[in-house]
């Protein structure tokens, strides 16, 4: 649990200092183009941020407290297949993050889930995923052995 | 000689009944004219996915939102255009059919999007998680329920 919690405090204190919208190579840019190049800012971040953890998971609250049911739901499927070291990013901090993550998943919708820096899907796709077992799969995957599988093989 | 009511055509409406499983025959909610929101998804997701059922579930009443709110929504679609598509491609769909919706005054979409064979075996809507509130005092949902009002 403290290791989620510290997880999770560095990723709001680097989200916040990530998400500064960066000046393109310094040249002066006009109202417009500073809103371009703010949200290429934001979108070239996220880029980053969805690849720099294994699982990153785009949310409203934090895992310790989720403001949302459909979160929620999010963070208890991962607590269930012992996933606890991932990245999650609150959405409800930061409005550039909230609608930079819409814009750059293409995904209408809070939660987001990446695994491996590629889109996963919403609360839906993953609940389905864990109903079917390809959750399991996935995590393998990843390299990550899902407490599920451990607890179906001592049960063997 | 065949007596003449069996040698006349069919409706054709007839026969596309007859050619569907009834099993997955149910009978359409009445969409309710006050409800201009729910309507629009209905009218779209019939008119780009084509499906053999649908349902549009307004879940706004379970959330954070004043009542009569159009915010929050549970969409079920079974659909053949869904064949061979992952969940992810499925849930697209749907997101570009309710782009419009999805920008102004709808803040939720749950999606439930399964082939006619999927909802054969597991006829079962799946239920929302209970609310954590997070749409109270959020200034996004605020804007998105004044779109809805206009």
């Amino acid at each position: 649990m403290n290791t989620l919690i510290r997880s999770t405090a560095s990723c709001l204190r680097s989200g916040v200092a990530v998400y500064l919208p960066r000046q393109a190579d310094g040249r002066v840019c006009s109202a417009s183009a500073r809103l371009l190049c703010a949200a290429a800012g934001v979108h070239k971040d996220l880029g980053e941020m969805v690849k720099k953890d294994k699982v990153v998971v785009f949310m409203k609250g934090t895992p310790a407290q989720p403001m949302c049911g459909f979160s929620n739901a999010v963070v208890q499927i991962l607590r269930m297949h012992g996933v606890d070291d991932y990245a999650a990013y609150n959405v409800l901090e930061d409005q550039d993050l909230r609608q930079g993550v819409k814009e750059f998943s293409n995904w209408p919708t809070i939660p987001q889930v990446y695994f491996n820096g590629e889109f996963v899907g919403g609360c839906d796709i993953l609940l389905q995923m864990h109903q079917n077992g390809d959750l399991v799969d996935e995590l393998k995957k990843l390299g990550i052995s899902s407490a599920l599988l451990d607890a179906e093989k001592e049960s063997k | 000689m065949l007596p003449r009511v069996l040698r006349s055509a069919r409706p054709i409406s007839t026969s596309l009944a007859l050619s569907r499983p009834l099993a997955h025959f149910r009978p359409h909610m009445d969409p309710d004219p006050s409800r201009p929101v729910e309507r629009a998804i209905r009218t779209k997701l019939t008119d780009s996915l084509k499906p053999d059922h649908l349902e549009v579930h307004n879940e706004s009443h379970m959330h954070a939102v004043p009542p009569g709110s159009e915010s929050h929504f549970r969409v079920l679609v079974v659909s053949s255009l869904f064949d061979g598509l992952p969940l992810i491609k499925r849930h697209r769909l749907v997101n570009e059919a309710l782009k419009e919706e999805l920008s102004s005054c709808v803040h939720a979409l749950a999606i439930q999007a399964k082939t006619p064979e999927q909802w054969g075996s597991n006829p079962t809507l799946v239920k929302s998680p209970p609310c954590m509130g997070g749409s109270k005092g959020d200034h996004t949902v605020e804007e998105k329920l004044k779109a809805g009002r206009d």
